[in-house]
């Protein structure tokens, strides 16, 4: 189907809202104050019954989280909002904050609520420092008003120094804690044993927004959109050789033919879905490819990539960019990481046979069981997408 | 180094002994001196009851706490596929050619050093780049050598 570019913005505004959840403005104080009255069960109810799972990329569904962490018998409990958005390709985390940080606060407080917790971080990726002054004057507002209400949470907000691996939560505790950023052994899950021990509640920054509007329509709408198996919406970030860039909040469940028709410039011959950890989609299975759970997950980084790009180069720099920001504790992944950017480069400069991409493959997936956390473990799906779809372009 | 003692002592102060403060004390002493120095480092390991080793090996974990002497403003190139795809080694060469330095050198009159970047989330907008906290989108090499006048 080709359409123009003014056809493609029409048909995408259309969609943005008819979907419209994450930036609505609203009355969050009003929220907050109807939040108040309600029972802590019946808001598990509203999250349970949205088939909410979380928006940073892996997936875990929030009502669990949540449920786990408010079992927890604890003095002292922590929700931290992840904003440590450090995937290549994605972007939409910064545009929500800026844009609707009330609502991202808001969230952490029905959060707060629920679990009992007294305290609340956000980790801002220090790329985004420029958000620092914005966010600190809401946040002192955001805490008085929650002072009037009554509830007893505070929220605090800190930055991070350039560290990819401190978007995975236990990466992310160590360095709050003033450790470096290298992940934990799980379990214990931050919902027992977290900051500081205490359980705690991390959150992507998305995930938190839609939070607060499935509390505000009582469970309603959110889950009118997606799939069964990925029921809502989701925000993308679109960006690479595409007619249309930027962030669109989209329902889960769209295959890759009809995100290409909407976004792509008509030659599109593969689409990265998940950036630099996530899944190469080739031109043949964008029929087939669903975009959620069931087909390929996404925490909604989409970098188009049409016909005049190498798909060598890709390759490269996402691998470049694993071994540089692997944070070197366990060795697959260290390594592992390594040996990828030498090989590839090796095959490339026929210092290797062909066959050599085999062996690199077999590494692929061996890091992918026996790296320590989900940043090794994840360096297979780029690896292997590109290499088994685009084999010659690797090898030539 | 008396100026250096008072930073680490103030943002000591500021934050608490906890070592869960050792970020944003680091992060503070980094801003105002443009780099975390050995003796700096050791400080703040005495202020706060910790190794050096501890506190060494932290620091050098982030690479937005730079080690080394670094110039008063800090440009960082993106240089992830889609700044990569949109022109960014323009962009880095124009740079060079302005500032007469080399990618990772920092200008003789220390009011520069040029640094590369994994992505800055600014993919829809490439090539982008960082000066300090201030982000620069859809550049040119035209706009990325306009950018620096405001730091002359």
């Amino acid at each position: 189907m080709v359409m123009t570019r003014e056809e493609k913005l029409a048909r995408i505004n259309a969609h943005q809202e008819r979907v419209n959840l994450i930036f609505e403005k609203i009355d969050t104080q009003g929220l907050m104050e109807k939040v108040m009255k309600l029972e802590n069960n019946k808001i598990l109810e509203y999250i349970k019954e949205s088939g909410l799972k979380g928006r940073g990329g892996a997936g875990f569904p929030t009502y669990l989280k949540w449920k786990l962490a408010a079992d927890q018998k604890s003095d002292m409990k922590y929700v931290i909002c992840n904003a440590d958005e450090g995937e290549p390709g994605t972007f939409k985390d910064r545009k929500i904050l800026e844009e609707q940080a009330d609502k991202v606060f808001t969230g952490m407080a029905i959060c707060a609520k629920v679990i009992g917790a007294s305290e609340g971080y956000v980790y801002l990726r220090g790329e985004y420092n420029y958000l620092v002054p914005l966010l600190t004057t809401r946040m002192n507002a955001f805490n008085e008003e929650m002072n009037q209400l009554g509830l007893n949470f505070t929220l605090k907000l800190r930055s991070g120094s350039g560290a990819y691996i401190c978007g995975e939560e236990t990466a992310l505790i160590e360095s709050m804690e003033g450790y470096r950023g290298e992940a934990r052994n799980k379990p214990p899950f931050p919902v027992e044993k977290g900051y500081l021990g205490k359980p705690t509640v991390i959150n992507n920054v998305e995930t938190l927004v839609y939070c607060t509007m499935i509390v505000m329509n009582e469970g309603g709408k959110f889950k009118t959109f997606g799939t069964e198996i990925s029921t809502g919406s989701k925000v993308f970030s679109v960006s690479g050789d595409a007619d249309v860039e930027g962030i669109y909040e989209l329902e889960l469940g769209m295959t890759i033919q009809e995100f290409v028709d909407l976004f792509g410039d008509g030659d599109t011959k593969a689409v990265q879905v998940g950036g630099a950890s996530g899944f190469c989609v080739p031109r043949k299975k964008f029929k087939e490819t669903i975009i959620g759970f069931e087909g390929v997950p996404t925490g909604g980084s989409m970098m188009l990539f049409n016909s005049t790009r190498s798909m060598y180069h890709i390759l490269m720099n996402y691998m470049e960019f694993m071994q540089e920001e692997s944070c070197g504790q366990c060795t697959p992944c260290r390594v592992g990481c390594q040996q990828l950017v030498k090989g590839i480069q090796a095959i490339k400069h026929k210092k290797r046979p062909a066959t050599y991409l085999d062996d690199l493959v077999k590494l692929a997936k061996t890091m992918r069981v026996a790296s320590k956390c989900g940043l090794g473990q994840s360096v297979a799906n780029p690896f292997i997408s590109i290499v088994e779809n685009f084999r010659e372009e690797i090898i030539y | 180094m008396q100026g250096s003692e008072n930073i680490v002592r103030k943002a000591v102060r500021e934050y608490g002994k906890g070592r869960e403060n050792l970020l944003p004390i680091l992060q503070m002493v980094r801003k105002e001196h443009n780099y975390l120095s050995e003796d700096q480092l050791r400080e703040i390991a005495t202020e706060m009851d910790l190794s050096s080793a501890d506190v060494f090996g932290v620091a050098t974990f982030y690479s937005f706490m730079d080690m080394q002497p670094k110039g008063k403003n800090i440009i960082r190139v993106c240089k992830t596929i889609t700044c990569f795809m949109k022109g960014k080694d323009s962009i880095i060469s124009a740079l060079e050619d302005a500032l007469g330095i080399k990618m990772g050198e920092t200008t003789p009159d220390r009011k520069f050093s040029l640094l590369e970047a994994n992505c800055i989330g600014w993919c829809h907008k490439g090539p982008a780049m960082l000066i300090n906290d201030k982000v620069y989108t859809e550049l040119t090499p035209e706009k990325a050598i306009q950018a620096l006048d405001e730091y002359m």
